[in-house]
């Protein structure tokens, strides 16, 4: 993961990749591939609490803070999901808290996943940017009342 | 299969999909095999044209306008009462109460002949296979009455413990509640048998049907059942639409539901005096255009007949059992003895959800998930299950391309 990328220049380069395949099958395909190489979760951190709700699969999300940095780890029983939050994790991953509270994300709309996966579906991969999101404010807020 | 024509040459698949147009549509540029039917049927021209006439030729407020528009409108109105009542064999057409789906006429009952009859220490049971919206009604009823809600368990084939069942009843028992055929696994129940028992020791049994009345035949005074719920849109009708049917004499004995419009007599502020049935338990102006077009639905069925529906529905059935075996890790939930047109299945280290995706991408519509069933997912100790279902159009072809469709997805996925 390249620091100097923007969560902007890092989204442009998936809408880029995305450009190259023909095909929803070729775009699955490595969906797929991507959610089979996502480095695994602790079992520790498998907890209730850190389970997105309103996703079909199980969606574990868990997030890492580091010198003002957000690191984010997940893992689900479903493996395209996983394949999204791989992408997500990507984008929003070694960035501070008001660079991910501030990420617009537009790159899910453009690579074409919201229209694409039926609406409950799409509202799992919102429910992931939504927690990746309250992380990073419960961070923020951390942050900002040690340093009063 | 080239046997189908010689098993059943009573009917023809192509020319019934004639009249459903929304099978013509492509999905994700392919053709749509529609393989969800469980959660709702498409919906034949008959009944979209009955929607548009009474829209665009009737439309009005029905029972208490003197006009002609009214009097149409009561009239198709009240035909479907009649049509429901021949459908499903009730001995009068008050025993026929419009409701949204089964799952308000599930309510309906809990919440007025289950707090008028259900008391402190008695018994309310179900099964393991029931949908969410035949239990949490009875869970909410025994909560607020210190009632117990007894389960009736489901063995590894898919099937209730009937014996179980048996040695649940009490004097104390109240209703049963009672899944007709199962959603998520296509188990028909042996609701006779169960009428009959309850009946022995002064119980009344609620019938889910949400999901028979489409495949079988349906005959409410010989089952015997007291209650028996439906929802329209599972049989080639609109949505927003069901039936709850009760026995006169069980319904006449119950407290309103709803108060409003239409249920009334005569109302003062100091009492109201409510109407008879079965405008008793239809407050409110109903949903007039539905219902009317609900007949049409019930008439294309009646066309070709509930006996060649079932038993097209039992080839695909019995086809698709046998083809999906052949997939590797594949593992069928729900081996009943006796199922309707619903298959629904696993396959190892891939969930159900994935499956979903990767068939929709290949205009393959299934059902994935709990099913609105999660006490009977964890019975099986699954997250979910992918499921097929079969309705009078469904096809061999249709059953290969799901074949070939998981085969794909499998590849894509190992």
């Amino acid at each position: 993961m390249d620091k100097v990328n923007t969560i902007q220049d890092t989204e442009n380069e998936i809408v880029e990749e995305f450009g190259l395949f023909d095909s929803w099958d070729d775009k699955y395909e490595y969906i797929i591939d991507l959610g089979k190489r996502l480095p695994p979760l602790d079992d520790k951190y498998k907890v209730d609490e850190n389970k997105v709700r309103g996703c079909q699969s199980t969606v574990w999300l868990h997030a890492d803070y580091k010198d003002g940095y957000i690191y984010f780890s997940a893992d689900s029983d479903a493996v395209i999901v996983k394949g999204l939050i791989s992408m997500l994790i990507r984008v929003l991953t070694n960035h501070t808290p008001d660079e991910i509270l501030n990420a617009k994300l537009e790159f899910i709309d453009k690579i074409g996943m919201t229209k694409h996966l039926a609406q409950t579906r799409s509202n799992g991969l919102l429910s992931m940017v939504k927690q990746m999101k309250n992380f990073a404010l419960a961070y923020k807020l951390k942050m900002e009342s040690n340093g009063n | 299969m080239a046997t189908i024509e010689e098993v059943q040459p009573a009917i023809n698949i192509a020319s019934i999909r004639k009249q459903f147009p929304i099978l013509e549509r492509q999905v994700k540029g392919k053709p749509l095999v529609y393989l969800d039917n469980a959660a709702t049927t498409q919906k034949p021209l008959a009944v979209i044209d009955a929607l548009t006439s009474y829209y665009s030729g009737y439309n009005a407020n029905i029972h208490r306008g003197i006009h002609t528009l009214a009097e149409e409108a009561t009239a198709a109105f009240e035909a479907t009462r009649d049509t429901v009542q021949k459908f499903i064999n009730a001995a009068v057409r008050e025993e026929i109460i419009f409701t949204r789906g089964t799952t308000e006429g599930i309510n309906l009952v809990a919440a007025t002949w289950g707090r008028q009859n259900v008391g402190k220490g008695d018994e309310v049971i179900i099964s393991g296979m029931e949908h969410h919206s035949n239990i949490v009604p009875w869970q909410i009823l025994c909560e607020e009455k210190g009632a117990i809600l007894k389960v009736i368990p489901v063995n590894e084939a898919g099937e209730l413990q009937m014996d179980v069942f048996h040695s649940l009843l009490n004097s104390k028992t109240k209703i049963v509640a009672i899944v007709h055929a199962s959603n998520a696994l296509g188990t028909i129940n042996p609701v006779k048998e169960i009428v009959a028992a309850a009946h022995k020791v002064d119980a009344v049994v609620l019938v889910d049907g949400a999901q028979s009345t489409v495949h079988m035949d349906i005959d409410v005074q010989d089952m015997d059942c007291d209650f028996f719920a439906l929802s329209a849109h599972k049989l080639y009708g609109p949505t927003g639409v069901g039936v709850l049917y009760g026995k006169k004499h069980i319904l006449e004995a119950m407290p309103p539901y709803m108060g409003g419009g239409e249920m009334i007599k005569e109302v003062t502020f100091e009492k109201t005096t409510y109407n008879e049935l079965p405008y008793k338990y239809e407050a409110g102006t109903p949903n007039i255009a539905d219902v009317i077009a609900f007949k049409a639905a019930m008439d294309f069925m009646e066309s070709i007949g509930k006996e060649n529906i079932a038993r097209h529905e039992q080839v695909l059935l019995n086809y698709a059992t046998e083809e999906l075996q052949k997939i590797n890790g594949l593992k069928i939930i729900g081996r009943a003895m006796h199922k309707t047109g619903v298959i629904s299945f696993v396959i190892d280290n891939i969930h159900p959800q994935d499956i979903g995706i990767l068939l929709d991408n290949q205009g393959i519509a299934v059902r994935t998930g709990h099913h609105c069933t999660q006490p009977l997912m964890s019975r099986f100790c699954i997250p979910g299950t992918t499921r097929a279902s079969f309705a009078v159009y469904s096809t061999i072809d249709e059953v290969d391309a799901l074949v070939a469709g998981l085969h794909k997805v499998v590849k894509m996925l190992s």
